[in-house]
């Protein structure tokens, strides 16, 4: 990892993890909250979304599938002395939701593109049909509950959120991990061209498996700690098309294929969002905002903001006929081509 | 010399076309194998059922002497059979020096190990020096001409150290100075101790480089020879000229 590199996420989640003990405000911290959740997913999906190329929109169906998995373990059980026992199960829960996906993905992974993104979307239907009529696990309609968690109610959210950073960085470094050793290359090679991937010698058939069985695998950990914040689970928020759409529409946003990029575009979208909620609710204006805001991103930064930025910034370089290294003396232009680095370097 | 690859009886069809036809040929061990034909005659449907692309629906092939019932691309290629493209696939997002890389034909546990290790990252340099394109190995493999994009791909499928190296008309629609840059590199890497079968409409290029030519024509291999004889063969005419 260069050094810069290094400090960058030093910085961001030393600043994330700071956060709940500076600010108290629960409304603040709620928000991080699910910002942190959907940063995750968006991080998460970008894994088989971003580097493999294939579309996932079912993705929602496995963050139910956890947050079910949690609900249903915990809903005779209490949470533990400190109500720490629902993280500590996380990691079971998510093997349990990877293997799931291994399954999945194994029969849809048999499709592509947008083949395969209907594949998925249905399987989120089938999902969210199972949650509404398996009355005896589920619930049904009825939904399900979990124990109340005996936090301080002054800091209520505090360790949902340290684990959701926490889950941030598994997913961040899960990325990191595969961009920088022979699975991202190969899945960049699958997302560009498997067939002639597959001709060269690539393991497609196994490298995607297991992106898609990572991935899933994140997205049902984030799911287990969003029923336990949420406390009570209906199949129409569990398994909701919205929150597919979330994480898709991020990982675009801020850069399909990018470490930083998924993660940039939760933390612009997901405030966005509960901004415009809070300024427009009453009036239902606020959907009308928040495309619109999408749609200019997406017409002034087709690629996302990652890729756009360093791709801009880059031909500007070749315009001025300077190497982004030679240092200048204008500070302006310095400043620059410093944001011209760090973009690229965060695009990659 | 020995057969490096036989194909026997092969027959595709596509619907109620009959692409192949019960065609049958060998490529000998260290030959420069040209494959020619008019267009239509099923050239590039062998060049896929040979590299496992496309099933055959009868025949077989066997290739450094083990029959294949199912051929896969991948196992072939691990085993030595590398092919290119007729319109070079590359890709386009990595920067060269990926593109050789990803090639290597790796076993599962590179998956976990590092993106570019240093043996592989020398043998891809070497291999981008070979081919001119050392000042490209950092840029996107997008941004090089057509010509460039051949010599890459080329480049990558010699990553796994192959036996026999399928050429889809290598020299179609590049300029001539790279053509005969293309005819270096073949026999330079010829010189080196690999086969080749080349599917190539440049007449002159094939005469010059291929021996022996094997000959198509509507699905089925009509002649087989020295290029002269071939060039000679009133089969041949026929199927290049008509009656």
């Amino acid at each position: 990892m260069s050094r810069a590199g290094v400090i960058r996420a030093l910085l961001f989640f030393g600043v994330l993890t700071a956060l709940p003990f500076a600010v108290t405000a629960h409304w603040i911290v709620n928000l991080g909250v699910f910002t942190l959740i959907y940063a995750g997913l968006a991080s998460a999906w970008n894994l088989v979304g971003g580097l493999a190329g294939y579309p996932s929109l079912g993705h929602a169906a496995f963050f139910g599938a956890g947050a079910y998995a949690e609900a249903i373990y915990f809903q005779h059980r209490d949470a533990g002395a400190n109500g720490l026992m629902p993280f500590l199960v996380l990691p079971i829960v998510g093997a349990g939701v990877a293997v799931l996906g291994l399954a999945v993905g194994w029969i849809a992974m048999r499709t592509r593109s947008d083949v395969f993104a209907i594949v998925t979307i249905t399987l989120l239907f089938v999902a969210q049909t199972l949650a509404f009529n398996l009355n005896s696990l589920t619930g049904g309609s009825q939904g399900i509950g979990m124990p109340p968690a005996p936090f301080d109610v002054d800091t209520y959210e505090r360790p949902f959120y340290l684990v959701l950073v926490l889950l941030l960085a598994v997913s961040m470094g899960v990325t990191w991990a595969a961009l920088h050793s022979g699975a991202g290359l190969s899945l960049q090679a699958v997302a560009a061209d498997e067939e002639r991937a597959r001709g060269i010698g690539v393991h497609v058939t196994g490298v995607k498996l297991l992106a898609f069985a990572v991935s899933v695998g994140i997205a049902g950990m984030i799911g287990g700690v969003w029923a336990y914040y949420v406390s009570f689970i209906y199949p129409q928020f569990a398994v909701d098309p919205l929150i597919t759409i979330g994480m898709v529409l991020m990982a675009y946003l801020g850069g399909r294929g990018t470490l930083w990029g998924p993660v940039l575009g939760a933390f612009v979208l997901v405030p966005a969002q509960q901004y415009l909620a809070y300024q427009y609710g009453a009036t239902q204006l606020y959907l009308i905002a928040y495309a619109a805001v999408f749609l200019l991103i997406m017409l002034l930064l087709p690629r996302g903001i990652l890729p756009s930025l360093s791709h801009l910034l880059r031909r500007r370089h070749a315009a001025t006929g300077r190497s982004p290294d030679e240092t200048t003396q204008d500070p302006a232009d310095a400043a620059s081509t410093e944001a011209g680095t760090v973009a690229e370097e965060m695009a990659r | 010399m020995t057969a490096l690859l036989e194909v026997e009886h092969l027959s595709k069809r596509f619907g109620g076309v009959t692409a192949v036809d019960d065609c049958s040929f060998t490529v000998q061990h260290g030959a420069v194998t040209g494959l020619i034909g008019p267009n239509g005659s099923g050239k590039t449907t062998v060049f896929n059922l040979a590299t496992g692309y496309l099933h055959a629906d009868s025949g077989r092939i066997v290739f450094a002497g083990r029959t294949l019932a199912r051929p896969d691309p991948a196992a072939l290629y691990r085993a030595g059979l590398s092919r290119t493209f007729q319109h070079a696939r590359i890709f386009p997002r990595l920067c060269a020096l990926d593109n050789l890389i990803v090639a290597a034909g790796h076993p599962w546990r590179s998956l976990f190990t590092r993106r570019r290790g240093h043996a592989d990252s020398d043998r891809a340099l070497a291999l981008l020096e070979e081919f001119g394109l050392a000042a490209h190995a950092e840029h996107p493999a997008g941004e090089l001409s057509y010509g460039q994009r051949k010599l890459l791909e080329f480049a990558s499928v010699l990553m796994s150290e192959p036996k026999l190296v399928l050429l889809d008309e290598p020299t179609a629609g590049v300029n001539p100075t790279l053509v005969a840059t293309m005819e270096q590199h073949i026999r330079h890497r010829h010189a080196m101790g690999i086969s080749f079968l080349i599917v190539e409409h440049d007449m002159n290029l094939v005469m010059r480089l291929c021996d022996p030519v094997i000959v198509m024509d509507r699905g089925t291999r009509i002649a087989a020879g020295p290029p002269d004889a071939v060039r000679a063969d009133p089969a041949v005419l026929d199927a290049y000229l008509g009656q």
